[in-house]
């Protein structure tokens, strides 16, 4: 006879069914162990971002031979000054609000941060920046394995991921991530009122939480079901939240609005991640007009970014938060023909908070086309990577997070940039 | 053979009517109905805003030539009404495979060129649903919308474009791990001139052909060389035809595509049996890269009627709300109700996240994602609150009896009722319209809402 999941409730062996409900006294206790209020966002720049276009190489000639249609000129670019190796750097005209921030030391920018072979696949690229495995694009996530090492019972708010799918670097073996892109949608809602809608919300809860152990797809998504039902009336009070500046009206500046919100509430979320797409510029990149695609990224990214800073340095809370960015991989030096750039390889990193030691960390390549260019790959085609992003994860997991990175990462990378 | 499992898969469910079809018919006859639709008309969008079918809602008039909102709930309609479901259902397989999203489409032709170039699309996917995939990758590489939105139209021989090439070995045929860069590299001089004109047309520009030899990691043609040869300008577009006629029969492509068509018809919780797999794929390669043959393999076969795999695929969201329709009813409700619903479970028609479609699995059930599909399944219960009841009329007298009703109205993997009992007799029965009402709605709800029905 087949094992179902009444049957062993029926036999009293209620151990076989799980349930995650939390009490609600638990996001006191995680605020009462101090320590752990520091926050994490990570923010994906999806598509391959132009780290050259990011941070420009202004005085190396290399830059304009290459890019004779998107070069940004000299006089345009925000000069933040030179790195280790001497090489001047600038910001791009429109990362007006993030040079304000790196002046006051809070913003870090790390340069050729990639990894060995690496992937110009979209979604290998996606995968292994996920897994920080560069041989496996398989496997959990490092923000999700590093969840995992959290004391039980894990708060299943304890992440909170702004898009609609759950991203890889969050999927975790064992804590799941709630996906919340919006508040306001984050509800139950029934075809009947009052005594009869409870009734249905607390039958539903039932339903998911009778697990059954011959089914673990099933029961993936009864966990699921239990985690939202769990977590919607905290997630409910953060649509109250009044913050102190105005974010843009798209889903990056809302979606970062609602982070610096679930961070007020003091709701117990730790982890938070955040996207915004567009960067795979292969045709018409355009980083210099009013409307051009890269100009329209960079504003986005720097009005979103600029107001969540302020309006985290109004709360107190930008103390208690570490912003770090990244993108599956940066792009060809050469422009195309279609005046953009195809996938190319390492690609610089944004580090952003009030305890961030800011500055530019690790050097920029020499863009001469030479094939024994030591900083290119590629036949002098791609950036080569300087720095592991592992060694960028660890410092986050062990300087920031308090964690373990050895045991996250699989591996010894703690010898990455000061950033934190 | 379970006709309801089979229409779960090959479909998008059942409805009453479907099962009456479906039901006199011997297992090889319903598979043959599926398979073989040319001779069942494709007459269903003459359906839409007749009395007796699902609804569209437009803040104008119904567009769906040239607005994507119209264009998303006619494909919807055809979902759901469609005598055809396994063409409509490989339309969306296809549409995932060629994931090409309106967006950028958009921008460059305006919302409505957008709007036409991705019906177009869909068209082309859906007219070869089982066709051939040699065919449908010659079709996408000529496709208007798929070259705006892998770059084609700037593929020229001074600056060749990778985007096509890339994805169309990764993505599209063999796989990653399947090629080198300098294939991606070779792949887009193939391409190159396979551009489009200024009203979105696809033209093959001679003059805009890198001429010289391709040379490729695999074979390319039936004597094992890897070389495409230089070829003048004129006869160049030879080479794309060339190239695409050696990937579609490739045996990664094979493996590829028919464990593909593993995961989506029979199971994502249980693994294929590498000894099916093999003998999938070399039936369509034993058929020139025909899926048909392919499909109809799978339908017949011991592994697809094996009761064990009955609701062991995570259902699509596009599944997901179909489904509920066709199970719970759709006089007085509009598909429109749908589209923002459908953006929260991370499914929204026409728009796939990126060019690898979407992540499918358990990837579709995050928190958000899952309370979307819990108050979409609210919404359609709501809407058929009376419907429901009056259909509900002979099992009003108990609990037990709504509970039977609503359980094989809905179908899922449930393994007892008990919670459904409990929810039905809260209150003395007294089986009054207003209670009938409440509780059949209710259970609408928590059945369509429950982790057991997000399985087909």
């Amino acid at each position: 006879m087949p094992i179902t999941r009444r049957s062993f409730v029926k036999n009293g062996v209620a151990a076989f069914t799980v349930s995650l409900a939390v009490p609600r006294f638990l996001s006191d206790l995680a605020r009462a162990q101090g320590a752990s209020s520091r926050n994490l966002v990570v923010l994906d720049l999806s598509g391959g971002n132009d780290g050259l276009s990011l941070l420009v190489p202004y005085t190396d000639n290399f830059y304009y031979s290459r890019r004779p249609t998107l070069g940004i000129p000299a006089g345009s670019v925000l000069q933040i000054g030179s790195d280790t190796s001497g090489k001047a750097l600038g910001l791009h005209p429109k990362l007006t609000g993030l040079k304000d921030i790196f002046n006051q030391g809070r913003l870090a920018l790390i340069q050729r941060v990639g990894y060995e072979n690496s992937s110009r696949s979209h979604f290998a690229g996606t995968d292994i920046w996920s897994t920080a495995n560069p041989s496996s694009s398989q496997g959990t996530g490092w923000v999700g394995r590093y969840l995992s090492t959290l004391a039980s019972p894990v708060d299943p708010l304890v992440a909170w991921n702004t898009t609609g799918d759950t991203p890889h670097a969050l999927q975790s073996p064992s804590v799941s991530v709630a996906s919340i892109p919006s508040v306001s949608g984050y509800a139950f809602s029934s075809p009947n009122g009052g005594a009869e809608a409870q009734l249905e919300r607390s039958t539903a809860a039932t339903i998911a939480s009778h697990v059954p152990v011959d089914k673990a797809h099933i029961a993936f998504v009864g966990t699921t079901v239990q985690a939202a039902l769990a977590t919607l009336d905290r997630v409910a009070s953060v649509g109250s939240y009044k913050p102190s500046v105005t974010y843009p009206n798209n889903g990056f500046g809302q979606a970062l609005q609602a982070i610096a919100g679930a961070m007020a509430k003091g709701i117990a979320t730790r982890v938070f991640w955040v996207q915004t797409g567009g960067f795979d510029t292969h045709a018409s990149q355009d980083t210099t007009s009013d409307n051009g695609a890269y100009v329209k990224l960079m504003s986005t990214l720097n009005d979103g970014l600029t107001a969540f800073y302020s309006d985290l340095k109004n709360s107190g809370l930008i103390n208690e938060t570490l912003l770090l960015s990244f993108s599956e991989f940066g792009r060809r030096i050469s422009e195309n023909g279609s005046k953009g750039t195809d996938h190319g390889a390492a690609s610089v990193l944004l580090a952003m908070g009030g305890a961030v030691r800011g500055g530019i960390f690790g050097t920029a390549a020499s863009l001469n086309p030479d094939p024994s260019n030591p900083t290119l790959e590629n036949s002098g085609g791609d950036v080569h990577y300087e720095t592991d992003f592992r060694s960028v994860y660890a410092r986050v997991i062990d300087n920031w997070l308090g964690g373990d990175s050895v045991g996250v990462l699989g591996g010894n990378f703690k010898n990455g940039p000061a950033f934190v | 053979m379970d006709v309801a499992h089979l229409l779960r898969r090959a479909g998008f469910g059942a409805s009453s009517d479907d099962l009456a079809t479906f039901g006199s018919l011997s297992s090889a006859q319903a598979v043959d109905r599926l398979v073989n639709y040319d001779s069942i008309p494709d007459d269903v969008e003459s359906k839409i805003g007749q009395p007796g079918y699902v609804g569209t809602t437009s803040s104008g008039p119904f567009s769906p030539d040239t607005v994507i909102n119209d264009a998303r709930q006619r494909w919807l309609f055809r979902m759901v009404h469609s005598n055809r479901p396994l063409q409509e259902k490989m339309a969306l397989f296809w549409h995932n495979y060629f994931a090409t999203g309106y967006s950028k489409i958009a921008g460059v032709a305006k919302s409505d060129g957008g709007t036409t170039l991705m019906n177009n699309q869909i068209a082309f996917l859906r007219t070869n649903a089982l066709g051939n995939l040699r065919d449908l990758l010659l079709g996408i590489a000529k496709d208007p919308a798929m070259l705006i939105w892998l770059d084609g139209d700037s593929n020229t021989k001074a600056k060749p474009q990778e985007n096509f090439g890339r994805e169309l070995m990764e993505l599209f045929s063999r796989g990653v791990g399947h090629y080198t860069e300098d294939d991606v590299y070779a792949a887009a001089r193939v391409f190159t001139g396979w551009n489009l004109d200024r009203s979105f047309n696809f033209v093959y520009n001679a003059n805009q052909h890198e001429t010289s030899a391709k040379t490729f990691s695999f074979p390319i043609y039936p004597n094992g060389s890897q070389t495409i040869p230089a070829r003048a300008a004129s006869a160049g577009m030879q080479d794309g035809i060339d190239f695409i006629n050696a990937l579609s029969m490739h045996q990664e492509t094979a493996t590829r595509l028919v464990t593909k068509l593993y995961g989506f018809l029979v199971s994502e919780t249980i693994p294929p049996d590498p000894a099916f797999i093999a003998s999938l794929a070399t039936t369509y390669l034993n058929y020139g890269s025909a899926i048909q043959p392919v499909i109809e393999q799978i339908l017949l076969s011991p592994q697809f009627t094996n009761p064990a795999v009955a609701f062991t695929r995570y259902s699509w969201p596009a599944e997901f709300v179909v489904r509920a329709i066709k199970e719970t009813g759709w006089t007085g409700f509009s598909v429109g109700s749908a589209l923002t619903p459908m953006i929260n479970m991370t499914q929204q028609l026409y728009e796939p996240p990126n060019v690898a479609g979407w992540v499918l699995g358990q990837s579709w059930f995050s928190t958000g994602a899952m309370l979307a599909r819990m108050n979409f399944a609210s919404a359609l219960a709501s809407n058929q609150k009376f419907r429901l009841a009056t259909a509900a009329a002979g099992a009003r007298s108990s609990p037990q009896a709504l509970v039977s009703f609503m359980t094989s109205r809905l179908t899922a993997d449930f393994d007892s009722t008990s919670d459904l009992m409990s929810y039905a007799s809260s209150a003395a029965w007294t089986g009054s319209d207003a209670q009938v009402q409440a509780k059949a709605s209710g259970l609408a709800h928590l059945i369509l809402g429950s982790p057991e029905y997000q399985f087909v």
